[in-house]
């Protein structure tokens, strides 16, 4: 159930969900000259964090100014960042409950 | 090298993930037994203390920065990187890695556990937080664990009496044994298809060894429904950060002044039973007072860092990070400057000092930088001198006193230039166009261990008084020096502060603070004055000749207003808005920075602030006919 799920939605980055988005990290994809670090130190900092294809997240917190940064529950871990980092995290939506 | 290491054989070293609960470990093995210092050159701390096993065998064991990954990303992670492949020249290569992981959350210790095999070094895994991950109903296999990673196995229990029990008789059988590196270092910095291949071998493992928690942790998980709240959890931190400040502030104060007066009276004491004389003078006034001025900032540095372990250990700091990332970053500031920048309000000596909680160097350094800029408590008393003396007691609109407008005023401009040069700072000089990205663990909330909070009070206490302290004292006693010799001739007439080098020194200044409207006794003043700002007051009392001290602010505020213009007292306000008049607080910047580098920076670029604003007050003061 989950799989077809998750092979029919569509992609979207993390950084454009809201609060109470549930899904599954599809790919890792840092682009460039958005910031500060080379976009292979990024990737790894989120692999780094539990950030790997295949996991299970959820927006449990939004921050209060311009709704970011964001509080993401994956696995056993509660992960705070910004919504430009989460931008290179590409989810699909498990609306469906496990 | 000190006694204990000499003693100690053998040398293990912790590693793990933050909030792995590795520091709450390293205090329940080692207790006081431990030293903090900075690692030579770095502003990293190093960690090292002693425990003894049960059969009395001494370890040497040091509590490595925190790290997710040996790449060595920030100076703190290069300083496990280093230490764990017996790279670094001034520390002994460890004979084990005890490698702390949080028994409810193992993805990214056992991440680690892997990376660390290939280091080819002695390795044993801490399951620490045992308790909390058997009351969630987390079975671990501990054989399996151990089988499928090839690496020893151990619970414990940091924060509980006994907890470490197992651990420390397992690290007697280890001892007992062969030491030797069990196989060759193959270790290269993991690419990024590498950590995925490293995590899902670390997932594998956790699958065939670790069950799903029965009773999950549903805690933390409502306390944050409240605490990130948009609304409410910034209300709390608001909350938070009040009552902090009125402590740091407030239930510092009396016993600052129990403090203070006890060395006052000490000095009096000292004063009575010696000759009259240079050697009178140079115990009372220097080394009573040095000490004094030295054990007074204790009171707030306790208090202070009790509120910042406690709120660490609870796991709160990491939250109130995420409250303020945005509010703090428009400045250039990282969300957790807020507490050292707090605090500084109160003394920057506590907040320098706390800045310890960034982690990021860079941050670091900037937080360090603008803390000063700050208005201190020690401003206050000369804000209030010269306000009082200078500003009429009038209120505007009927209800805005205009006295306290000005004191608004001061406080508004030491926050807005603070961020103004934060901002310029991380622009311009660190070369940092991009806010680096703000990543962190929200770890499960935890009720804080006495026993370990109040290891960490007195591991800074102690870390104070000798590293900072020292320096304070020193500058304590040339600022002495300087104010009382030479001695004034035979017969002088007037204070003898006017024959000290302090006045030569303000004699030869005059023609460069002319341009500010400040007189030669201002010049004198200032030298005395760089010993703590308020002592400018009781200096200005001194060298009009005004006898009573510090209680005789009136007097002097009274000598001021016949002997200053009002354009003279708007630009000494305007100077003590940056003035980096405060040797403990450069003291505290050398021994933070580790370095005299950042220390001059600082009072270099507070003195050109404090000259430009108080040239521009003066004169425009002048040209609107206040001179």
């Amino acid at each position: 159930m989950t799989d077809t799920v998750a092979s029919t939605a569509p992609c979207m980055p993390l950084g454009q969900a809201t609060r109470g988005f549930s899904g599954r990290i599809s790919a890792i994809h840092v682009g460039d000259d958005v910031h500060g670090l080379a976009a292979a130190e990024i990737e790894s900092r989120l692999l780094e964090l539990g950030f790997v294809e295949g996991a299970e997240i959820k927006i449990l917190h939004e921050g209060p100014v311009g709704r970011d940064p964001i509080a993401v529950r994956i696995n056993s871990t509660t992960i705070a960042l910004r919504r430009r980092e989460a931008m290179a995290i590409l989810v699909t939506s498990l609306d469906a409950p496990l | 090298m000190s006694t204990q290491t000499e003693i100690c054989v053998l040398h293990f070293a912790l590693v793990g993930t933050p909030n792995s609960g590795k520091t709450a470990l390293f205090n329940a093995l080692t207790g006081s037994r431990q030293k903090v210092a900075n690692y030579p050159g770095v502003t990293v701390e190093r960690k090292a203390g002693v425990l003894q096993t049960p059969s009395g065998r001494r370890v040497q064991l040091i509590d490595l920065p925190g790290t997710y990954s040996l790449r060595g990303r920030s100076p703190d992670e290069e300083i496990t990187r280093d230490v764990v492949l017996g790279r670094f020249a001034s520390e002994t290569t460890p004979d084990l890695l005890l490698c702390v992981a949080d028994a409810t959350n193992l993805r990214a210790a056992l991440r680690l556990v892997i990376e660390l095999k290939r280091v080819g070094r002695r390795l044993m895994l801490v399951l620490n937080m045992i308790d909390i991950a058997r009351r969630r109903g987390i079975d671990i296999d501990l054989d399996r664990l151990s089988a499928e990673l090839g690496v020893p196995v151990v619970t414990s229990t940091a924060v509980r009496r006994g907890g470490t029990e197992e651990l420390l008789r397992r690290i007697d059988d280890i001892a007992a044994g062969r030491l030797e590196p069990p196989g060759e270092n193959i270790w290269k910095p993991l690419t990024a298809g590498e950590l995925r291949t490293a995590q899902r071998e670390a997932d594998r493992v956790i699958a065939a060894a670790v069950g799903v928690p029965r009773r999950p942790d549903t805690v933390s998980g409502r306390v944050d429904a409240v605490l990130l709240h948009p609304v409410a959890g910034l209300f709390i931190l608001l909350c938070v950060l009040f009552v902090m400040f009125q402590a740091v502030f407030a239930w510092a104060k009396p016993v600052m002044d129990l403090i203070s007066s006890g060395f006052d009276a000490l000095g009096v004491a000292a004063h009575d039973a010696l000759p009259a004389g240079l050697f009178q003078s140079f115990i009372q006034n220097g080394v009573i007072a040095g000490v004094g001025s030295v054990i007074v900032f204790l009171p707030q540095i306790l208090i202070l860092f009790l509120f910042i372990l406690m709120l660490e250990d609870l796991g709160y700091m990491g939250r109130a990070a995420f409250l303020m990332d945005r509010i703090m970053g428009g400045a250039g500031l990282h969300g957790r400057a807020f507490i050292p920048l707090l605090s500084s309000f109160a003394c920057a000596i506590p907040g320098i000092m706390a800045t310890r909680v960034i982690d990021n160097r860079r941050d670091r350094l900037t937080t360090i930088l603008v803390a000063p800029l700050m208005t201190c408590s020690a401003r206050i008393p000369v804000y209030t001198l010269i306000i009082s003396a200078f500003i009429p007691a009038t209120y505007l609109w009927g209800w805005v006193s205009l006295q306290g407008l000005v004191m608004f005023a001061l406080y508004a401009a030491g926050i807005t230039s603070a961020l103004a040069v934060s901002f310029v700072t991380k622009h311009f000089f660190l070369h940092e166009n991009h806010t680096p990205p703000f990543m962190l663990e929200l770890p499960a909330y935890k009720l804080p261990s006495v026993h370990s909070v109040a290891i960490g009070l007195y591991t800074r206490a102690k870390m104070f008084l000798q590293r900072a302290g020292t320096t304070i004292f020193s500058m304590m006693v040339l600022i002495w020096f300087l104010a009382s010799f030479p001695r004034p001739p035979e017969g002088a007439e007037g204070p003898a502060i006017n024959y000290s080098l302090a006045a030569m020194i303000g004699d030869a200044l005059q023609p460069v603070l002319a341009p500010l409207g400040f007189n030669w006794q201002i010049g004198v003043a200032l030298i005395p004055g760089m010993a703590a700002r308020e002592v400018v007051v009781a200096a200005l009392g001194t060298v009009y000749a005004v006898e009573g001290g510090k209680e005789a602010a009136e007097q002097i505020g009274q000598a001021l207003a016949s002997k200053w213009s009002l354009a003279t007292a708007l630009a000494m306000l305007a100077w003590y808005i940056f003035a980096p008049q405060c040797a403990s607080t450069l003291a505290m910047i050398r021994r933070e920075t580790g370095g005299w580098r950042w220390m001059a920076i600082t009072f270099g670029y507070m003195l050109a602030l404090a000259y430009v604003a108080a040239f521009v007050t003066y004169n425009v003061a002048v040209a609107l006919g206040a001179g």
